[in-house]
C-alpha cells in the first residue's frame, strides 16, 4: 500500500509549520522522515495519521484519497513518541483493543494477540501492567497494539528516541527484521540519521518544515541536494573553500600537487577510528577521519607537518550555495603513495 | 454553560443586584451599619491572626509528617489533620464546645468570645495549612539541603535560605486558602461564638440575621463587601506567590 | 550539636502533638465520650425520632442527586478545559471555582434572591406554575449542587492534563469512536481521580449548613437537612441528640476520609 502526499501546508496559528510537502512511500517500503527537532516531520507523520488536518494538500493510501478521513477509518497502525500505552489494561488488553473496538470474534482475538506477543517477543508478559515493563518492551507492545489491526500502513514516531543506546541499536536491527517479515508500509521519524540510514530503504529530509531531498540513503549521502542535507547526513569538514567528507581526505608527509600543508593540533583515538585535527597554512580548521592502519602507517604525531588533499574520485561541495547534486569530482591529484 | 451560569452566575448577579438596588449610597449606609462595621473588622483581624498561627504551626505539622514521618507522632497526628476539612462545620462547632464550651471538662470555657472565634476558625482552616505545603516539602530535593550544608552552612541557615524559599509560594497558597476559607466560616461559628453583635459576630452570621429579618438589601450588600474582601485577599495573596516563584529557575 | 537537634526535634513533635490534639484530637475525643458516655442506646433513639430520620433521608437524597448532576456536569467541564483551547477559558476556571471562596450563607442569599417565590427574579415565574425552589426539596438540591460543584472538576482536570491526549489518540488509530474511547479509556484514566472528587463533593454535601439555613426553611420533618437538625438540637438544650448526631455525621466524614486516601493511593499505584 503506497502513501502519496500531494502539496501538503500547514500552520499553527501563524508559525508556518509545513510548506508545499510532496512526497511517495512505495507500496511495502520502509522511509524515514529525517530532520532536527522542531522541523516538521511529525506534524507530517500526525496529517498522514489523520491526527492533525492539513491547511491544503491531499493524502492518497493505496491510491485511495483519505485527506478528510477521520484516523480511525484510515487503515493505519500509528505508534506514539511515549508509545501512548493505556495504562489501566494489560499488555494483552493493550494489543487487543483495536480488534476489540471492531467485534471481532473472541476466539480470533485471542489467536491474533499472541500470535503478536510472539512475534514481538513478549509472550510471557501478557498478564503484566505498561507500568511493569522496561521501555523497549513498551515500544515492542505499542507495535505489536498497532499491528493487531493489520494496519495498511504503519506510522512510527520517534520509535526509538525515549531509548538507551544500547537498547536503540538492538531494535533497529530487530524493526529492520520486522519489517522484512510483515512487509507493512512503514513511515518513521527521527532525527538521528545514522538510525534513518540503517534501517530506511529512503530517507526524507525535512528542515523548517520543507522537504530538503528524498532519497535512498546512500543518494542523499553521496549526492545531498543542498548543504543541509550534506551536513547533517555525515561528518562534513572544509579544504580549499569546499566541503569535502573528512574520510574522503588523504594525509601525506611529503608536500604532493595540489595539496595544502597544515600542522596536526589534536588526535583523537576512537578505536577503528582515529581523527586528526588539522589547522592549514590559510588558517582554515579542518579535520581528517583515518583507519587505524592508515594512521600507523603515518606514524604522525601532535605538532608534525603534514600535507592534506581530497582522495582520487571523492566529491566536493562548494561552501555557502546550493550544491550540484551530482558534485564536482577533483582531477588531477595523484594518488597517495 | 447553562448549568453553570443557572447555578453559579446568576445567583452572584443577583446578590449583585440587589445590592446597589438602592443606589450606591444605600449600599453605603447599608455596610456602614455599626453592627455590620464590627462584624467585617471582626471577621478580617481574626482570619488574619488565624492565617499567620497555622501558617507557622501548619508549616510545623507538615515538616513533622514529611521529614519525620516514621516516628509514632506523624502516624499519631496524620489522621486528624484532614477531620476538620471531612466534618461538617456545624459538627466542628460541636467538637470544640463539648471541650471548650461550658462544663469544660478541662475548665477552659472560652464559648462565646472571640477566642472562640478564633480556635473555630483555627480549626477549619488547619488542612489547608498542612496539605498544601506538605506535597511541595515531600517533593523537595534534599540534595540542594545538603548542597548548603556542605558549604558550611548551619541546620538554621539552611533552613532559612533554602528550604524556606522553595517552601514559600506553598505555605503562601494554604494561607490564602485558609483566610477565604475563614472569611466566609459560618456553621461551627454560630454554634461556638455565641453570636453576640458586636462583640462575637461574625460577617456570615450579620448576613444571615438580615436573611431572617427579611432586609435583603443589607444582606446582599454585606454579603458583597465580603465576596470583595476575598476576592482581594486571593488575588493579594496569588501576587505575593508569583513573586516567589518568578524568583526561582525555570 | 546533637543535643540540640535532637532538643529541636522533640521540641517539634511535642509542639505538633499539641497543637493539632488540642485543636482537633482532643475535642473529637470529647465529643465521643459525650455522646456515648449516657450509653449507646439512648445515643441511639436521640438520631433514630422520625424528626431525625426524616432529616437524614432528606440529606441522602439530596445529596445523591446534586452528586449526579455534578459529576456529570464535572467530567464534562473537566473535558473541555483540558483538551479544548478557547477564548475565556481561564475565566470560566475561575467561574467553577467561585464556590469555595464564596460564604456559604452568601450562596444561600444569592439563590434567595433568584429562586424565591416573592423576591426572586425566577421565582415568581415557577411558583406561578406550583414549582417552589426556596423552602422545598429544589432548594436543597440546587444549594448542595453550588457549594460542591468545583471538586469534581478540580480532581479530574490535573489528571488529564498529566495524562495527556495521546492514549486517546491512540484509541482512535486504533479505530475506536468517540463514545467507545471515552468509556474504555478516558474515564478509566481518570477515574481514582473521579471517585476522590465525587467523595470530597459527598463530603461537602453532606456537611452543608450555611446555605441551607438560608435556603431550606427548616421545617422539621419536611426541608430539615441532618446538619440542621444536629444544630437545632443544640440551640434546643438537647445535648444528646447534637453530640450523637454529630458523632453520626463525625463517623460518616471518617468513612470517606478512609475512602479518599483509599482512592488516592489508588491512584498513586496506577501512574
Amino acid at each position: 500500500m503506497s502513501i502519496t502526499v500531494q502539496s501538503i501546508s500547514k500552520s499553527f496559528g501563524t508559525a508556518p509549520a509545513l510548506h508545499d510537502v510532496t512526497f511517495e512511500v512505495p507500496a511495502g517500503s520502509l522511509m524515514a522522515l529525517l530532520g532536527p527537532s522542531g522541523g516538521g516531520k511529525s506534524t507530517i507523520l500526525r496529517i498522514i495519521a489523520g491526527l492533525e488536518e492539513p491547511d491544503s494538500g491531499t493524502i492518497a493510501i493505496d491510491g485511495e484519497e483519505v485527506t478528510h478521513l477521520p484516523a480511525r477509518t484510515r487503515g493505519i497502525g500509528f505508534c506514539f513518541q511515549h508509545y501512548a500505552p493505556f495504562r489501566h489494561m494489560t499488555v494483552w488488553e493493550n494489543v487487543a483493543f483495536g480488534l476489540k473496538v471492531r467485534h471481532r470474534p473472541k476466539a480470533e482475538i485471542a489467536e491474533r494477540v499472541s500470535e503478536l506477543l510472539e512475534l514481538v517477543r513478549l509472550d510471557g508478559f501478557s498478564r503484566r501492567y505498561p507500568a511493569q515493563l522496561s521501555g523497549g518492551q513498551r515500544q515492542r507492545m505499542a507495535l505489536a497494539r498497532a499491528l493487531a489491526v493489520q494496519p495498511r500502513v504503519l506510522l512510527l514516531d520517534e520509535p526509538f528516541g525515549a531509548l538507551d543506546a544500547q537498547v536503540r541499536k538492538e531494535l533497529r536491527t530487530w524493526l529492520r527484521e520486522l519489517h522484512e517479515r510483515v512487509q507493512v508500509t512503514t513511515v518513521l521519524v527521527t532525527h538521528d540519521q545514522e538510525e534513518a540510514m540503517e534501517v530506511a530503504d529512503r530517507i526524507a529530509v525535512v528542515r523548517d518544515g520543507r522537504l530538503e531531498q528524498v532519497g535512498t540513503p546512500a543518494e542523499c549521502y553521496d549526492h545531498p541536494a543542498s548543504e543541509f542535507v550534506l551536513t547533517f547526513l555525515g561528518p562534513a569538514t572544509r579544504l580549499d573553500g569546499s566541503w569535502v567528507r573528512p574520510h574522503d581526505l588523504v594525509v601525506t608527509r611529503e608536500a604532493l600537487p595540489g595539496s595544502h600543508r597544515g600542522r596536526i593540533e589534536r588526535i583523537v583515538r576512537l578505536g577503528f577510528e582515529v581523527r586528526l585535527e588539522v589547522l592549514l597554512e590559510d588558517g582554515t580548521d579542518t579535520w581528517v577521519q583515518l583507519a587505524r592502519r592508515s594512521y600507523d602507517a603515518l606514524g604522525a604525531e601532535v605538532g608534525d607537518e603534514v600535507h592534506v588533499h581530497v582522495g582520487v574520485g571523492r566529491r566536493t561541495w562548494p561552501v555557502g550555495e546550493e550544491t550540484d547534486p551530482q558534485g564536482q569530482s577533483l582531477v588531477g591529484v595523484p594518488p597517495a603513495p | 454553560m447553562t448549568y453553570l451560569s443557572l447555578l453559579v452566575l446568576l445567583p452572584m448577579v443577583a446578590v449583585f443586584s440587589k445590592a446597589f438596588s438602592g443606589g450606591p449610597s444605600a449600599f453605603w449606609r447599608e455596610v456602614s451599619q455599626v453592627q455590620v462595621r464590627a462584624a467585617l473588622e471582626l471577621t478580617v483581624v481574626s482570619s488574619l491572626i488565624v492565617v499567620v498561627v497555622n501558617a507557622l504551626a501548619g508549616t510545623a505539622v507538615a515538616w513533622l509528617l514529611v521529614r519525620d514521618h516514621r516516628s509514632v507522632f506523624a502516624r499519631v497526628i496524620g489522621p486528624f489533620v484532614d477531620l476538620p476539612f471531612a466534618l461538617p462545620t456545624v459538627i466542628a462547632g460541636i467538637v470544640l464546645v463539648s471541650l471548650y464550651g461550658p462544663n469544660s471538662p478541662l475548665h477552659a470555657d472560652i464559648a462565646y468570645t472571640r477566642t472562640a472565634v478564633v480556635v473555630a476558625m483555627a480549626f477549619v482552616t488547619l488542612p489547608f495549612a498542612v496539605r498544601s505545603v506538605q506535597p511541595v516539602l515531600a517533593a523537595l530535593d534534599q540534595e540542594s539541603e545538603e548542597a548548603a550544608a556542605s558549604l558550611g552552612a548551619s541546620p538554621w541557615a539552611t533552613f532559612r535560605r533554602v528550604t524556606l524559599p522553595s517552601l514559600a509560594p506553598a505555605i503562601i497558597t494554604g494561607a490564602g486558602l485558609g483566610f477565604a476559607r475563614a472569611l466566609g466560616e459560618y456553621g461551627s461559628l454560630t454554634i461556638i461564638s455565641g453570636n453576640l453583635p458586636l462583640k462575637t459576630q461574625v460577617a456570615s452570621v450579620v448576613i444571615f440575621g438580615f436573611v431572617e429579618n427579611d432586609d435583603l438589601p443589607a444582606a446582599a450588600a454585606t454579603s458583597l463587601v465580603l465576596f470583595a474582601l476575598a476576592l482581594v485577599a486571593l488575588l493579594i495573596f496569588s501576587t505575593i506567590r508569583r513573586r516567589f516563584i518568578t524568583a526561582e529557575l525555570p | 550539636m546533637k543535643a540540640r537537634r535532637l532538643a529541636l526535634r522533640w521540641g517539634l513533635r511535642l509542639f505538633c502533638l499539641a497543637y493539632v490534639g488540642f485543636l482537633v484530637g482532643v475535642p473529637a475525643g470529647s465529643v465521643v465520650w459525650r455522646a456515648l458516655s449516657p450509653g449507646f442506646s439512648s445515643a441511639w433513639n436521640a438520631v433514630t425520632t422520625p424528626a431525625a430520620i426524616h432529616a437524614f433521608v432528606l440529606t441522602l437524597e439530596s445529596a445523591a442527586l446534586a452528586v449526579a448532576l455534578n459529576t456529570v456536569f464535572g467530567v464534562g467541564m473537566a473535558l473541555l478545559l483540558a483538551r479544548r483551547r478557547f477564548p475565556g477559558a481561564s475565566l470560566l476556571e475561575a467561574l467553577v471555582d467561585l464556590p469555595l471562596s464564596l460564604s456559604p450563607v452568601v450562596v444561600g442569599l444569592g439563590l434567595v434572591l433568584l429562586w424565591s417565590s416573592r423576591e426572586g427574579w425566577a421565582g415568581p415565574w415557577l411558583a406561578a406554575r406550583c414549582i417552589e425552589v426556596i423552602c422545598a426539596c429544589p432548594g436543597i438540591v440546587i444549594a448542595s449542587a453550588f457549594v460542591s460543584l468545583p471538586y469534581v472538576v478540580r480532581e479530574v482536570l490535573p489528571v488529564l492534563q498529566e495524562v495527556g491526549d495521546e492514549q486517546e489518540q491512540a484509541a482512535e488509530t486504533l479505530g475506536a469512536g468517540a463514545l467507545t474511547t471515552f468509556w474504555r479509556i478516558t474515564l478509566p484514566t481518570i477515574r481514582w481521580g473521579l471517585a476522590y472528587g465525587v467523595l470530597l463533593t459527598t463530603a461537602r454535601i453532606l456537611g452543608e449548613f450555611g446555605a441551607m439555613s438560608v435556603v431550606s426553611g427548616d421545617i422539621v420533618s419536611r426541608t430539615q437537612t441532618f446538619t440542621q437538625f444536629v444544630s437545632d438540637s443544640f440551640t434546643n438544650f438537647d445535648p444528646a441528640g447534637a453530640y450523637a448526631g454529630a458523632l453520626l455525621l463525625g463517623l460518616l466524614s471518617v468513612a470517606v476520609l478512609a475512602a479518599l486516601s483509599f482512592s488516592r493511593s489508588r491512584e498513586a499505584r496506577i501512574r
